[in-house]
């Protein structure tokens, strides 16, 4: 960094920044979802967006999710670059046809002649005693279907830089934004960067372990590491920001370091995302490997409402401690 | 149609029943003694209680986001009720739903939904086994305004009248799907309208008004009991709250409108025609009242000191057997 301080800001304020200066800087991008521009966004992400754009370019959708991402498939197809807002992951449920069959599909199927610039954002996590229907992390489900690019940022600084890559990228990305991450702070400098999209972040460099995860489970992680250190343990933490594409190389490179992995997801452990880790790891680095990949995540339930359950269910950083513990020689845990 | 009283009284009681329990609820989500949020019904409740007044205990109910006021009016259970919105283990949904997803089976009532749009087909399924059971079961479909924009209902609308099924669906139009007014998501005024485009009756009624919505639900539920098939009863109503909590109004809608709807109370307005006609003196609403009050303070209660789910049911109730070993633990 050369200024002295960079400014402040936290992730919802990085989000609208970056929308904001999309939809300014590209007359082809608008912001379409449920409540956006008069009520500025169920977290208020696109905050003064329709005052400065006006209804063309920030629009309010009837409560149709199926109508919202077909109408971005048609006009992403046909010129337009539409960033389009599922208010909860969970609600991607009800237009999976048109994120799955369509959206995903319309490039390939056409020998390549369609372009799909269409970023679906949503948001995701649990925690906020809102139960089943508003509480999941299906990052797993969305990658595993090619054509989609799926992007899941932890801090406001990669919010920023990730959500105006994914709106100029010619693909479509599946934006996750976690809504415990909104008020965190952190640098986001004024003016719009990108950042590359599937590539990785070492949040903390370290020698004895890896611990990859990503969105609001980074901090989960990081903490982690605080303890373990405290053990004379040092873990290096992997942010891998985008899922798909995956950055196999950030992730080897440190397997090749550490010879210990830990991966942690928020969400079900059983066919997570993290399993897609591992198996890399197993197929690329496993002669390297000192102990088994352990993967941390939550247990193979719905979200439960009451607190005392949610609470048992979320995965945190005491299970990372223990998970890394357990990949260490036994004299180190003691 | 002459309505005998204990059916006035009984449609005046349910709608107290409602209003009561979802003030005291409003209150306690705001004192944060209720996690999560709370949809509140306060304002519609000539709605749920108008159409469950006509609902036999076996029939079917699905609901929506806002379904307290369903449940009360099919006859639920306050202890249980409010045991499930403290997360309890005595709750309905032994603390795993929460308010968004309240249920009782042995009523039949089929759960709130925190997917808008997510109960009508769930409806038709009901109408369906009703159909083949043969005792002439209805099931009622509640969905409100900003949902009648989702596919599944009008999916559900077309299959319904196709098989001629028993479902009475019933449009909560309360002008807003959270924020949006009716007029900025769609160009119809009346959803009722929408019910010709599948061949079946579509009648708007003022849901502020209880026999309105009594009498109307009357004719649709017998007609389905009938094997007449499903019709769409639209009634125009209004939340008093903001589209979570207790908290009056914003930016949204105009203090005005607010006013002029508060002005035509459903409860309000029925209790003193009540008294007006001999059936039920002031007083003696008043005092209905407060004896649903002390019910409500009774069950709230209840549920605050029954205690917490263990942790270890975390796991039970994913399936109806116990999870393989390989899928379970964290
Ligand atoms: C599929 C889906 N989309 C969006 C939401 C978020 N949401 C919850 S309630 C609501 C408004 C529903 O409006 P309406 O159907 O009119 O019911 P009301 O709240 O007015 O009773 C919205 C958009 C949701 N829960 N599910
Ligand atoms: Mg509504």
């Amino acid at each position: 960094m050369t200024t002295a301080a960079v400014r402040q800001a936290n992730y919802r304020e990085a989000i609208n920044e970056a929308l904001r200066g999309e939809i300014e800087r590209d007359p082809d991008v608008f912001l379409a979802g449920e409540d956006v521009a008069g009520h500025e966004g169920s977290f208020g992400a696109s905050a003064g967006l329709l005052a400065a754009f006006g209804p063309e370019r920030v629009v309010d959708t009837p409560i149709s999710e199926s109508g919202i991402i077909g109408m971005a498939v048609g006009a992403a197809a046909t010129g337009l670059r539409p960033v389009v807002e599922v208010m909860f992951i969970d609600f991607i449920g009800v237009c999976m046809d048109q994120v799955l069959n369509q959206l995903a599909k319309m490039k390939y199927m056409f020998g390549g002649k369609a372009r799909l610039p269409v970023v679906v954002r949503t948001t995701c996590g649990a925690g906020v005693r809102v139960a089943a229907q508003h509480s999941q992390s299906l990052e797993a489900m969305l990658c595993h279907i090619p054509g989609l690019k799926v992007v899941m940022p932890a801090t406001p600084y990669d919010a920023k830089g990730l959500l105006i890559s994914a709106i100029r990228d010619d693909n479509p990305v599946v934006f996750i934004e976690h809504k415990l991450l909104y008020r965190i702070q952190g640098e986001v400098p004024e003016e719009p960067y990108t950042l590359p999209l599937g590539v990785a972040e070492v949040r903390r460099p370290g020698t004895d372990l890896t611990i990859v995860s990503w969105s609001a489970m980074v901090h989960e992680a990081l903490a982690a590491a605080d303890e373990l250190a405290q053990r004379g343990i040092h873990a290096e933490v992997i942010d891998l920001r985008t899922l798909s594409p995956l950055d196999a190389h950030t992730v080897l490179t440190s397997v090749h370091k550490t010879h210990r992995v830990v991966v942690a997801h928020e969400a079900v452990k059983f066919g997570g995302f993290g399993g897609e880790v591992a198996a890399l790891i197993a197929e690329e680095a496993i002669d390297y490997l000192d102990a088994p990949v352990v993967r941390v995540g939550a247990p193979f339930s719905p979200v439960p409402f009451s607190p005392v359950l949610e609470d048992a269910w979320l995965p945190n950083r005491r299970q990372i401690v223990e998970a890394a513990l357990r990949t260490m020689p036994a004299r180190t845990g003691a | 149609m002459a309505v005998p009283p204990e059916v006035l009284l009984d449609l005046l009681v349910r709608m107290v029943r409602i209003r009561e329990f979802e003030e005291a609820g409003g209150r306690l989500m705001e004192q944060g003694k209720i996690p999560g949020a709370l949809h509140l019904y306060v304002g519609e409740e000539a709605v749920a209680a108008g159409v469950c007044a006509s609902l036999n205990r076996d029939d079917y109910l699905t609901s929506t986001h806002r379904g307290h006021g369903h449940l009360i009016a099919k006859g639920g259970d306050f202890k249980p009720m409010y045991a499930e919105l403290f997360g309890k283990a005595a709750g309905y949904c032994r603390g795993k739903g929460g308010s968004m997803h309240i249920a009782d089976l042995d009523l039949g009532m089929l759960g709130a939904n925190g997917i808008v749009g997510g109960g009508p087909p769930i409806a038709v399924g009901a109408a369906w086994t009703a159909k083949r059971r043969g005792r002439g079961q209805v099931a009622a479909c509640f969905f409100g305004d900003g949902a009648s924009n989702q596919g599944t209902v009008h999916e559900a609308m077309n299959m319904a009248a196709l098989w001629e099924l028993p479902v009475v669906f019933v449009c909560e139009n309360n002008l807003y799907g959270e924020y949006t007014r009716q007029d900025r998501h769609q160009t119809v005024a009346d959803v009722a309208e929408r019910a010709a485009s599948y061949g079946m009756p579509g009648v708007v009624v003022d849901g502020m008004d209880v026999m309105a919505v009594h009498e109307a639900t009357h004719e649709a539920v017998a007609r389905a009991r009938s094997g007449g098939g499903p019709s769409l009863l639209e009634a125009k109503t209004y939340r008093y709250f903001n589209h979570i909590g207790i908290s009056p109004t914003s930016s949204y809608r105009s203090e005005d409108e607010v006013a002029q709807w508060r002005a035509r109370d459903p409860i309000e307005t029925f209790r003193q025609v009540l008294a007006k006609d001999g059936v039920l003196s002031l007083e003696q609403s008043d005092a209905l009242r407060a004896r649903v009050r002390s019910e409500v303070e009774e069950a709230i209660h209840y549920a605050e000191e029954s205690p917490l789910p263990d942790p270890d049911t975390l796991l039970q109730d994913v399936y109806s057997e116990p999870a393989a070993s390989a899928t379970g633990g964290a």
